[in-house]
């Protein structure tokens, strides 16, 4: 049987490595942690280390390997660290924390609205003006505008308001 | 020195998936041409994320065609190792954007708007799948189909019912990809047994929903329907046009003549 000792000991392990894994920055929006953004699935212990089971966010996000390579780094000193990849469930913007979503906010990037089940959704014709009125991130105003549907990294579209005139980034709800 | 070529085994399950995986393998290496030639800063980006998404999703599948194959290959293996023979893209995947590079806008969004109403169907079969890595791709996959089939479904009602010159463009392009829609819903032996082990759908299961989606688009772009055509390409059976050769010499280039090559 364990003693309380080693089991207070395990889980300040865990604890320990969840606390390192919430100081590593998505390295597309490093203002938010790969913890907040939802992509952290889960964290074993094993006989010699961790096991991360990560969820990619896009099919196609360049960022998979370096985020891999990131954990990997920043474990190091827990032993041996295996990461798992795992599509299911698929990860969806509403796993992004309340305190991510604050953070992008404060760092310009409106954050996603409520994800939208896809299947059997009719095509609508998109307008300039987008349908859902999105706040500027600066000024909180919604007489804003779509310039692009696709951004700088695959997870944000380019939105303008039009009450200050700053462009702005948004994280799409998927 | 060169690399061999390499080979996929036949098997009905393998080659499903790979017919899939190579149009998005294929779609995505066509819509890369784009990069840094878009007609304006927005579509640039729109295109090269959407080649983004195709080759993540095609990663995904090719990974699970090598471990059904069980000969030890990887994704970039069979990306970049096989001959044209062995692809399995539909034809309609590896036509060149234009006639001259980086190609046709037009072209470009009427072919994306087909494709990624297929692939949208598709994937939201897929999920059920009783290959469960299949079944996971594809929920990932749904949601990105449906952001390129939106976009896209904009640009062909934006420029179909647009100006005179952007009318005739997108009834040029209409009419040149027409014949190769057919392929996208042609059945046989690799289909029957998707469907008896549940691994997918038969192609021809898609066509009503597709043939809904596009009359709604191009009615609301007042493009009129061409004649049906007999014509039946069958890239899926490794029978491409003259332009996959050319375009697999370009990708392959680097590992074929630098083999293991990384960076």
């Amino acid at each position: 049987m364990r003693q309380p000792t080693q089991l207070s000991n395990a889980c300040g392990r865990l604890e320990a490595a969840w606390e390192v894994l919430r100081q590593i920055p998505d390295p597309e929006v490093p203002v938010i942690s790969l913890v907040e953004l939802g992509i952290v699935r889960d964290l074993k212990e094993t006989a010699g280390g961790f096991d991360v089971v990560l969820t990619p966010t896009y099919s196609g996000c360049p960022a998979t390997e370096l985020i891999q390579n990131d954990v990997r780094a920043a474990l190091a000193a827990f032993g041996e660290i295996a990461i798992t990849l795992q599509r299911s469930p698929a990860w969806t913007t509403d796993w992004i924390s309340e305190e991510g979503r604050a953070k992008l906010k404060a760092y310009g990037i409106a954050p996603p609205g409520p994800a939208q089940p896809e299947q059997g959704k009719p095509i609508r014709l998109v307008r300039r003006v987008s349908p859902i009125q999105l706040a500027c991130p600066r000024c909180g105003s919604e007489d804003t505008e779509k310039l692009s549907a696709f951004g700088s990294t695959a997870c944000k579209a380019l939105h303008r308001c039009l009450a200050c005139l700053e462009p702005f980034e948004h994280f799409k709800p998927i | 020195m060169s690399q061999q070529s390499i080979k996929v085994g036949d098997s009905p399950a393998v080659q499903y998936l790979l017919r899939l995986a190579d149009s998005c393998l294929v779609l995505s290496q066509r819509l890369g041409e784009w990069c840094g030639h878009g007609p304006i800063l927005e579509e640039d980006l729109a295109l090269t994320n959407m080649a983004l998404d195709l080759i993540g999703q095609a990663r995904g599948l090719l990974t699970r065609v090598c471990e059904l194959d069980g000969q030890g290959h990887d994704e970039d293996q069979l990306a970049f190792l096989r001959d044209e023979r062995q692809y399995l893209n539909p034809v309609l995947m590896e036509l060149p954007n234009g006639p001259a590079r980086p190609g046709d806008f037009a072209f470009t969004v009427l072919r994306n708007f087909a494709v990624s109403s297929w692939l949208l169907l598709m994937w939201e079969r897929l999920q059920s799948s009783s290959d469960a890595e299949v079944a996971a791709i594809a929920a990932k996959a749904v949601k990105e189909a449906s952001y390129q089939q939106q976009h896209s479904a904009d640009w062909v009602v934006r420029l179909g019912d647009g100006s005179d010159e952007s009318k005739a463009r997108m009834n040029a392009a209409l009419s040149q990809l027409w014949p190769y829609f057919n392929e996208l819903f042609v059945d046989d032996a690799v289909d029957a047994a998707a469907v008896a082990s549940g691994l997918g759908p038969a192609w021809s299961e898609l066509k009503p929903a597709w043939a809904a989606a596009i009359d709604e688009i191009l009615s609301e772009a007042v493009l009129p329907q061409p004649k049906p055509s007999a014509f039946v390409s069958n890239g899926r059976c490794g029978v491409h046009s003259e332009h996959m050769g050319h375009m697999l010499a370009e990708m392959q280039y680097l590992q074929r003549a630098y083999p293991g090559g990384a960076w």
